[in-house]
């Protein structure tokens, strides 16, 4: 018997009114892995969440949780739980009622609730504030607390709702940390809503990238860094810089590429499109700069633009038709031979840093 | 140069300034809502209770310092009547104001989806006010006469017989007029309270099992408490204070402790009404401080 289970969610589509908040979606997520749903705000994934959690009805398509399809199930009787943005912590109970809220619910006895939810403060290390109202803790504390209520159903997924949203960036990275470990503990699924690219890498086994109601990409984070599939994931990701153009030539493997204003760039490609649109994605921390390109794997431009990050710099570059292509170089490799801006700036990269986009489907494959 | 500068505008600003010290600031900050409260409120009350222990005849008031007026009024069969007339009276409306102010409240709070539709309803429970309480009540009377609007129907569907005796000038027709006056009272500061509850409480407690009647007496219920308390002291505090609803609407049947002191005040014995007056006040702020301490409503404030 597997506790953790996976959750199915085959061409599920969500309208309000007229508008289309996700779009025929299909995803497998296997149970027991730390999902993130990453996008841009009105991209659609709070909606998915929600309609996982049984908070808002599913306008077509189906989920299924385990062997169960929690479609029209409510939202308890689904086995999920979710924990909400602003962790809807009722004001007014104590935190042992706070956590044993669903006990009371299903009618438990009063001492077996609050000896479970007890139990289940021990676990966050909250039970010393346990007659506290909500409003006397700190962010982090309430954090816990709403999980510890998620938590005490049993469920076979925790659906977390932007969860780190409201905390100040130290408590963000620390209680990143407690999520990761408490999911590895548990082992049951996360799904987890966030916009910070940073925190999907940080968390998850699986990223889901949408935008505008559909999944752009679904993959490990590793995957989703290295080969975005599309133009959207690599630009989101903002690790890449993205070429636009058209492909005039294609052949034995390797593709020509003319943007608009007269730069060429070559790529690996083993199909044979010709006249086609196509994004390349060049990460920014491999293109280097100073030495006269290799032809199609580099231009020449000017420097717009020279921001210092500590360990790195970033240098914005415009040239060969293309507005802003970054280069981002470690600070010792920058200052042995500084540039200014307004110079002008040889960049080159190697072919097999370069990607093509939208060659590879949006399906997960794990 | 800069620094010459500066200190140049410093000295012409210190020539210019009226100092003050900042302690006087705020003292006088407060003084116009003190003043007036002081002249309207604090004064009136201290001659009422200043004149509750003055000695009176048909013509005239004797300043001196007699307590028979106060034991004239708690030693009156009369006196623990009304009073006991007016906490019923009390007692019955706050019960219907409570009911149908929450759920009115209720359902402008969270069944209207729209701000707008909601800003809209609640104006439109306002609108009797454009009109004045007198109005509203007296206009009661052809609805509920003995050939009113509401027996003549009765008697000519064939329901009933005779027309309804107590329909009008009794205790139903007082409690029917008062919660008609009042209600809005009770549904204003409900309606606000509810509207401050974060709406992903209610999907909390959905997600964690709750029924909707489990959700309303375990989330909303506790947390409409401290409007619920505020409409429970507007309305406690008007209906115990009431006389002209009483009269009109019981015909001169019913009495009620305002109503005694305006009988007590128009045959000259001001003493008498004011000694009342102070018993009254008394109550009343006893009712009051007992809500408090069952609810805090220091978060509403």
């Amino acid at each position: 018997m597997n506790k953790a289970s996976e959750i199915d969610i085959a061409s599920v589509t969500k309208l309000y009114g007229a508008t289309t908040a996700v779009e025929a979606i299909s995803i497998k997520i296997p149970g027991g892995t730390y999902c993130c749903l990453l996008g841009p705000s009105g991209c659609g994934k709070t909606s998915t969440l929600r309609m996982i959690a049984g908070h808002e009805t599913i306008t077509s398509g189906d989920i299924r949780l385990g062997n169960t399809v929690v479609t029209d199930l409510p939202p308890a009787r689904r086995g999920t739980a979710m924990m909400f943005q602003s962790y809807a912590l009722f004001p007014h109970l104590d935190l042992v009622d706070n956590v044993a809220f669903s006990l009371k619910m299903k009618g438990a006895p009063k001492d077996e609730r609050r000896a479970k939810a007890m139990k289940m403060l021990e676990l966050m290390e909250l039970q010393a504030y346990a007659t506290r109202k909500p409003a006397q803790l700190s962010g982090g504390q309430q954090q816990r607390v709403a999980l510890a209520r998620a938590l005490i159903t049993n469920p076979q997924a925790l659906l977390l709702d932007e969860p780190l949203s409201a905390l100040d960036p130290f408590l963000k990275v620390r209680m990143r940390a407690e999520l990761k470990k408490l999911q590895a503990s548990l082992g049951i699924t996360f799904v987890h809503v966030t916009h910070s690219q940073e925190e999907a890498m940080a968390l998850a086994d699986v990223i889901v990238v949408m935008n505008d109601g559909r999944i752009e990409q679904a993959a490990a984070p590793r995957q989703v860094f290295e080969r975005p599939a599309t133009a959207f994931v690599a630009r989101f990701m903002g690790n890449h810089n993205v070429i636009s153009g058209r492909t005039v030539e294609n052949r034995g493997g390797t593709m020509t590429l003319v943007v608009p204003q007269g730069g060429r760039f070559i790529a690996t490609d083993p199909t044979d499109e010709i006249g086609e649109t196509a994004d390349l994605a060049i990460r920014t921390d491999r293109v280097r700069i100073g030495m006269a390109a290799r032809d199609g794997l580099g231009f020449t431009g000017t420097i717009t633009n020279i921001e210092y990050r500590g360990a790195s710099v970033k240098i914005s570059v415009a040239g060969a038709g293309i507005e802003d292509f970054i280069a981002i170089l470690g600070d010792s490799e920058f200052f042995a031979t500084p540039v200014r801006i307004g110079d002008a700036l040889h960049l080159c990269w190697n072919q097999e840093d370069v990607i093509v986009l939208g060659r590879t489907g949006s399906e997960f494959h794990q | 140069m800069t620094t010459a500068q500066i200190a140049d505008v410093g000295e012409t600003k210190a020539r210019r300034e009226i100092r003050m010290p900042s302690w006087l600031t705020s003292y006088l900050q407060a003084a116009p809502l003190a003043i007036i409260l002081f002249c309207f409120l604090l004064l009136p009350i201290l001659m009422i209770t200043v004149v509750s222990f003055w000695d009176y005849d048909f013509a005239q008031m004797y300043p001196d310092f007699v307590t028979f007026n106060y034991g004239e009024t708690l030693g009156s069969w009369v006196t623990w009547k009304t009073y006991l007339n007016t906490l019923k009276f009390a007692f019955m409306v706050w019960a219907i104001t409570l009911f149908v102010g929450f759920w009115v409240a209720y359902f402008l709070a969270f069944h209207i989806r729209s701000s707008a539709m909601q800003m809209v309803l609640f104006l439109v429970c306002t609108v009797p006010f454009l009109t004045s309480n007198i109005i509203r009540m007296i206009s009661w009377i052809p609805v509920l006469g003995r050939n009113g609007l509401v027996n003549t129907t009765l008697v000519n569907s064939g329901l009933i017989a005779q027309p309804i005796e107590w329909l009008l000038y009794s205790d139903f027709a007082v409690v029917l007029a008062m919660v008609h006056l009042y209600t809005l009272f009770m549904v204003t500061p409900i309606f606000n309270t509810l509207m401050r509850i974060d709406k992903s409480l209610v999907e909390a407690a959905r997600d964690a099992g709750a029924s909707g009647w489990q959700t309303l007496t375990n989330v909303i219920l506790p947390l409409a408490k401290p409007g619920m308390a505020i409409g429970t002291i507007f309305v406690v505090t008007l209906v115990m204070a009431d006389f002209s609803t009483v009269q009109v609407m019981s015909g001169g049947q019913s009495a009620s402790v305002a109503l005694m002191m305006k009988n007590q005040m128009s045959l000259l014995q001001y003493p008498a009404a004011a000694a009342n007056a102070v018993v009254l006040l008394a109550l009343v702020l006893l009712m009051v401080a007992g809500i408090l301490r069952i609810v805090d409503i220091r978060k509403e404030l």
